[in-house]
């Protein structure tokens, strides 16, 4: 077959299909190319990798919350969730996730409305934008270490604060290691979050609304009021939703960093999956892991139907 | 409606000073001469000592499994996950969502809910495939799947795939033939960035790792934080360093790519 042969072949490709030549899919001879058997195949190492090391994993990590040590079948673990201690620490688990989602989403915005009219390809932007992928990713020890070296108690700035003006922000005890602390840390991997997550939502606003506005005789705080902000809001609080996500399920700052106890839930998951006898129950993590999922499917499920709403505006 | 000049610069002037002072706090840190509040270079002279290599052996040790596992974890991502992207995108168009799906799930599974179940899995692997830390790498290809998919499924979105493999098909080109010499040099963007974002995640991870007793970097760097602070923090930085470059050169892709000769 040579080249010459092209033309014909698109051409009857055509009038098999008249309406959709290209884009309709169902139509063309490619259907046809890989035999039935082979493209299904073709599936099936993406799908055994994942079953193996993705399904299986999740559904155990679900399922061993209803069993006891010696595999019968039990609801003691699930109960288990409802023992003061763990709820006060799915009570604080939340509170560190919501507050420095609220704080790094208002941040981020802001840092993002900053960013407007600045050059997408620009060298402020594309620093800006892989600063914030790394910070983003910046948990676990890393992090942890910075702000000792930050704020821990003989980093420069607390010892200067004292020095100078007498203020010793740790008079009450040094609260970096306890969840308190976590609220400072984790806002610093938060805004840079909302920073990757928000701005593609705040570029899709066009010029047109704001000339449209202008032209009607609408101000700037009308066209914040009444056009950006119903906009953007979806996006707005599906990001933050997503920011919540990240805060909950983060282990590896909390681990590094929290010297006592188990205050929040993953390192809570972490003494049960070492120690096997937290609060005197096996398979403890499987509960707590159970717990955790469902918090995540109601926060992810809320985020994805914001999601469909944000893309909406962004045709 | 674009803020003033005076309105950004205060904002990212302001949030940039906070942001950059654990940074430079770090920095700080790795120049102290213990609690005597002078500043020395002895720690980084240090590493370059003759007995470095004896007295950290664990951290390198950690650094060597790491970058092990990042090469692993591409290696999954390219031989497991980008041919079924492109396979779906060409012949099963119904399974893209189903796709999706699957891949953002460890986002909603997070790495602390799956090692509950990844204990019992790695206890098989452990008797099938031996206890290597390479084999790691399986779970952090889960770990990697929503940032990889995304990288790729923007670049398989920007491309008429089905058109390009059309012509591949059309001009008699064999389906190894069409992978290799058209979809894959359109794809380049997208491969890299998805590589340079695993490589990424994999160095900086620590819950599956720590939880299910491996040694990778940042177990290294929390282990050897607890006796030479000052040396876990100089790997920190030359590792956040490299994150830095690695995702910068993201964005730089990106760019070329509009500016070169696409046309």
């Amino acid at each position: 077959m040579t080249v010459a042969n092209a033309p014909v072949l698109v051409s009857g490709v055509a009038e098999s299909s008249p309406q959709h030549p290209i884009t309709e899919p169902a139509s063309s001879p490619r259907r046809r190319a890989l035999s039935g058997l082979a493209k299904y195949l073709g599936l099936a190492p993406f799908t055994i990798y994942v079953v193996i090391f993705l399904g299986i994993p999740t559904v155990l990590a679900i399922v061993t919350g209803f069993f006891a040590e010696d595999g019968s079948f039990t609801f003691a673990n699930i109960a288990g969730l409802a023992d003061p201690l763990v709820l006060s620490t799915f009570a604080s688990s939340f509170w560190v996730s919501a507050i420095t989602a609220i704080i790094g989403s208002v941040v981020g915005a802001l840092v993002c409305y900053a960013l407007l009219g600045t050059r997408a390809g620009g060298a402020l932007r594309s620093f800006i934008d892989s600063a914030s992928s790394v910070l983003a990713q910046f948990g676990g020890v890393m992090l942890a270490f910075a702000f000792i070296a930050a704020i821990g108690g003989q980093s420069l700035l607390v010892l200067w604060l004292k020095d100078t003006i007498g203020f010793d922000i740790y008079a009450d005890g040094v609260w970096l290691y306890q969840p308190a602390g976590l609220l400072v840390v984790y806002t610093y991997f938060q805004v840079p979050l909302m920073i990757i997550t928000f701005l593609p939502a705040l570029e899709g606003l066009k010029t047109q609304w704001a000339e449209a506005n202008a032209t009607l005789g609408g101000t700037r705080f009308t066209y914040w009021t009444k056009i950006a902000f119903p906009v953007l809001a979806p996006s707005f609080f599906g990001s933050l939703l997503l920011l919540f996500a990240n805060a909950f399920s983060s282990y590896a700052t909390a681990a590094a960093l929290v010297s006592q106890g188990s205050p929040i839930v993953p390192l809570q998951i972490r003494a049960a999956l070492v120690s096997e006898t937290v609060l005197g129950r096996e398979n403890m993590a499987g509960a707590l892991a159970l717990g955790m999922v469902v918090v995540m499917v109601i926060v992810m499920w809320g985020y994805s139907v914001l999601q469909g709403r944000t893309s909406r505006w962004q045709k | 409606m674009n803020p003033s000049k005076t309105t950004r610069w205060l904002i990212l002037g302001v949030v940039g000073v906070v942001f950059a002072f654990p940074i430079f706090a770090m920095i700080e840190f790795t120049f102290r001469d213990g609690l005597s509040g002078g500043h020395t270079l002895d720690h980084w002279t240090g590493l370059f000592t003759e007995d470095a290599a004896r007295t950290y052996r664990n951290l390198f040790t950690g650094i060597g499994n790491s970058l092990l596992l990042a090469v692993v974890t591409v290696g999954i991502v390219l031989v497991v996950l980008l041919p079924t992207m492109i396979l779906v995108h060409l012949q099963f168009p119904k399974l893209k969502r189903v796709l999706e799906f699957v891949c953002i799930i460890p986002i909603t599974v997070p790495a602390i809910v799956l090692v509950v179940g990844l204990a019992p899995v790695y206890s098989v692997v452990v008797q099938v495939a031996g206890g290597s830390i390479w084999t790691l790498a399986f779970a952090y290809g889960i770990t990697v799947l929503p940032y990889a998919y995304r990288a790729i499924q923007a670049n398989l979105d920007a491309v008429d795939v089905v058109t390009l493999s059309e012509a591949g098909r059309t001009l008699s080109a064999n389906w190894g033939r069409v992978l290799w010499h058209v979809l894959l040099p359109n794809l380049k963007r997208g491969v890299l960035a998805a590589s340079f974002i695993s490589v990424a995640v994999v160095l900086g991870e620590f819950t599956i790792a720590s939880l299910l007793n491996r040694v990778n970097l940042q177990t290294a760097l929390l282990q050897v934080g607890q006796s030479d602070p000052y040396v876990a923090i100089i790997f920190a930085l030359l590792a956040l360093l490299f994150a830095f470059v690695l995702l910068l050169s993201i964005g730089r892709l990106g760019r070329t790519r509009r500016t070169g000769s696409e046309s």
